[in-house]
């Protein structure tokens, strides 16, 4: 029985990844901004066979992370993996105009990740065993133009997470860094994908918990973003800098 | 983003522009969206309707399939709740491990709940258990001029009767409360029985459809002269033990559509010989997976793209008893005739289950479907031909599948068409409606 934290568990490619936990026994502690759809969530995994506790929680109200981790910890006991998923796509051409609205989304997708992580860490460590798996995407291997706010913000959480892991390692405990590329989701519904790069969550998801379960550090979702993002991070600046990506 | 929807037939070649339906929340927005816009759009299942019946008359769809959540399960009895966007498969997979199948299905598992409701559906169980409609005591109801309701046989019977093969016409289906079926194993106990005409198909469906829940028989549409109507009659019936697991072997798939049909009259010929001398003559027993028995298609995913560019249609129709075997004989004479056909020919006999729906489409009797690729005016031609048996035999064609009825002949066979009018929604219209009822 596996113990289950999901942070932004609304989240459509979370979703798909507690279904595939709730296949085979799980409770989950699942923690979201809108109690609405927090709920509907969590009656698909209490209809699946799961356990669920919920918690509502906007992840930028830091001053409350310690409290929604007690209740975790109480409801749960221990913590197997702790999935955290939310996150928001910025509107980058708002953003270059907006400075507070910038430092907003950078608070969303960065900070308030690096805020949870720290006391999250130190309750992992002291237990000494079980998982931090984070999503972060592809856009924080290198600024573009196109999406750099948010790529900032996720090069934020990877780098962050490649020295948390450093540090917790010695402690047994597993830090999971995700980079999926383009996912179907409701986060980039309408933007104009190329459909053969576009993945389903629940081919993302295959991926998370596979790669949970071989107690990986760093995964590319679906696969072939490693080589997509292996020539991007070695095109010269020069060069770089004129494409507009 | 998965815009550019179409029907499975790949005919008539509209692309429907999808509106992602993610949360129930999202229902009421997008019609009242409409309402201010003054359209129209139509809900989307996952495109398994062969025709214009799924397809909206402002191309504009409300792309139901991402609602993919259970509600509530109860697993004591069975009964469970889940939205509209969850499809067959999904509730196979959760089902079978705790021992419960679906308690009818279509021959594909791709299709969704609020798709199978709003079709009524009917499987190899019809002449036991009727149509999926009936396995529904309850569902919800979201329209642009109400409050959503909650529709049951008692709760707003008007619309739960309109809604069951209602097209998606009379609202958007949220959420569907379905009863399923308590099995044992997941493995079914099957008998193959060929047979060389179709006299001898209804001798053995009378004999054996009382005793099997499931039977359908393939029938060579190609065959003339001494071994018309030959096939091949298989029944079924859930296994009493074995194991309750989850099959999901669909392996193959057509990438994309090539640039002509791979259906042609040697290669159905071809399949239809060897298919019909494949099984060996008299009566054999085997224990199977439910997957092959009930979904061999959907083992090659995308397999209608092999009709190419032009896609096809598929003819399905219901003659009454008192007319079947002659009618039946008749459409299979004039398909032969015309040298078209496919390599599914399906033969049934429903049974007098009462359907709940007032458009549903089963009626006591045969019912008949195959698949032609799409010829213009070769296959409109032996269309019409069909429809006049059809029309003398007092039966009907199945909307789920059509892309060609004339209005006058819907509003013949489903004379409950004028309800349908009156409780419609405002913002809702498909191609199919528009055609038969204009
Ligand atoms: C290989 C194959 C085998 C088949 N075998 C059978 C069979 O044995 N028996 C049988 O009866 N049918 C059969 N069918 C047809 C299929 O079962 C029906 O067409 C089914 O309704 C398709 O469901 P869908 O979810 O794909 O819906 P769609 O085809 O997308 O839509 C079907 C209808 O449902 C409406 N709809 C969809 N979602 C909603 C909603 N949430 N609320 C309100 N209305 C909604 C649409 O507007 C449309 O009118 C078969 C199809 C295939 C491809
Ligand atoms: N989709 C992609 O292509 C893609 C690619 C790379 C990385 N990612 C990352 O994958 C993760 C999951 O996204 P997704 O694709 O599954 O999209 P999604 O379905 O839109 O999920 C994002 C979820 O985060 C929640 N959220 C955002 N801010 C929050 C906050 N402050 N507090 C609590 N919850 C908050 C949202 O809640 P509400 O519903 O209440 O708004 C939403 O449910 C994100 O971190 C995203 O950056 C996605």
């Amino acid at each position: 029985m596996k113990r289950i934290l999901i942070i932004g568990a609304t989240s459509a490619i979370a979703t798909a990844c507690a279904r595939r936990w709730a296949a085979h026994e799980a409770t989950f502690f699942l923690v979201g901004r809108n109690a609405e759809k927090l709920g509907q969530v969590a009656d698909d995994l209490a209809a699946r066979g799961a356990t669920v506790y919920t918690h509502v929680l906007d992840l930028n109200h830091f001053d409350q992370h310690a409290a929604t981790l007690d209740a975790c910890y109480a409801a749960l006991g221990q913590v197997d993996v702790a999935l955290v998923a939310h996150g928001t796509l910025p509107d980058q051409k708002a953003c270059e105009q907006d400075a507070q609205l910038a430092v907003q989304e950078f608070t969303n997708n960065g900070l308030s990740v690096i805020a949870l992580l720290t006391d999250l860490a130190n309750r992992m460590e002291a237990r000494r065993s079980g998982c931090i798996a984070v999503i972060s995407s592809v856009a924080g291997d290198r600024g573009r133009p196109s999406n750099y706010l948010y790529g900032a913000a996720k090069g934020a959480v990877t780098d962050f997470c490649s020295g948390l892991r450093g540090r917790l390692f010695k402690a047994g405990v597993q830090v999971l860094t995700i980079k999926p590329g383009f996912v179907d989701t409701p986060m980039t519904q309408g933007l104009p994908l190329p459909g053969l790069l576009l993945a389903t969550p629940d081919k993302v998801a295959k991926d998370i918990v596979h790669a949970v379960e071989k107690r990986r550090d760093t995964l590319y979702t679906p696969w072939f973003w490693r080589l997509i993002m292996l020539i991007i991070i070695h095109i010269p600046g020069l060069i770089f800098k004129r494409l507009g990506l | 983003m998965s815009d550019n929807l179409y029907s499975w037939g790949r005919y008539p070649p509209h692309p429907q522009t999808a509106i992602p339906c993610h949360w129930r929340a999202d229902i009421r927005q997008a019609l009242a969206d409409r309402v201010s816009r003054h359209g129209t759009l139509l809900p989307f299942g996952n495109g398994r309707s062969y025709g214009d019946s799924c397809l909206a008359a402002s191309d504009q769809v409300l792309y139901m399939r991402p609602l993919d959540r259970f509600i509530a399960a109860n697993w004591e009895t069975g009964l469970i709740r889940a939205e509209a966007g969850v499809t067959l498969d999904e509730v196979l997979a959760v089902a079978i491990p705790k021992g419960w199948f679906l308690p009818v299905t279509p021959g594909t598992r791709f299709i969704t709940l609020g798709g199978a409701l709003a079709n009524d559906v009917h499987g190899k169980n019809h002449h036991i258990k009727g149509t999926f409609g009936r396995h529904v005591p309850r569902f919800g109801l979201v329209r642009s001029d109400r409050d959503p309701l909650v529709c049951s046989t008692t709760e707003n019977p008007e619309f739960y009767a309109a809604t069951i093969g209602g097209l998606g016409l009379t609202g958007i289906i949220d959420w569907v409360e379905l009863q399923l079926a308590p099995i044992r194993s997941s493995l079914i106990d099957a008998t193959n029985v060929r047979f060389g005409s179709l006299d001898e198909f209804f001798a053995i469906s009378a004999e054996l459809d009382p005793s099997h829940e499931f039977t359908v028989s393939w029938i060579d549409c190609l065959a003339r002269g001494k071994s018309a109507g030959r096939g091949i009659y298989m029944a079924g019936n859930h296994a009493e033990e074995g194991p309750l697991a989850y099959e999901d072997n669909a392996k193959l798939n057509v990438p994309f559509t090539p640039p002509f049909s791979a259906i042609n009259q040697l290669s159905l010929r071809l399949f239809n010989n060897t298919y019909y001398r494949a099984h060996r003559a008299g009566r054999h027993n085997s224990r199977i997976g439910y997957e092959p028995f009930f979904y061999p298609l959907d083992r090659i995913l995308n397999w209608n793209r092999i009709y190419g560019p032009r896609g096809f249609q598929q003819y399905q129709c219901a003659i009454p008893d008192a007319n079947a075997a002659a009618a039946t004989k008749a459409l299979l004479d004039a398909i032969a005739a015309a040298h078209s056909g496919s390599f599914l020919a399906v033969l049934k006999r429903f049974g007098d289950v009462a359907s709940p729906g007032l458009l549903s489409f089963p009626l006591p009797g045969a019912t008949l479907a195959l698949d032609f690729p799409q010829r213009g005016k070769i296959t409109a031609n032996l269309f019409a031909r069909l429809d006049a048996i059809v029309r003398e035999a007092g039966g009907r064609q199945y909307p789920a599948k059509d892309a060609h009825m004339s209005g006058a002949d819907f509003r013949g066979a489903y004379p409950a068409f004028e309800q349908m009018i009156t409780l419609s929604d405002p913002v809702i219209s498909s191609r199919f409606w528009r055609r038969v009822t204009t």
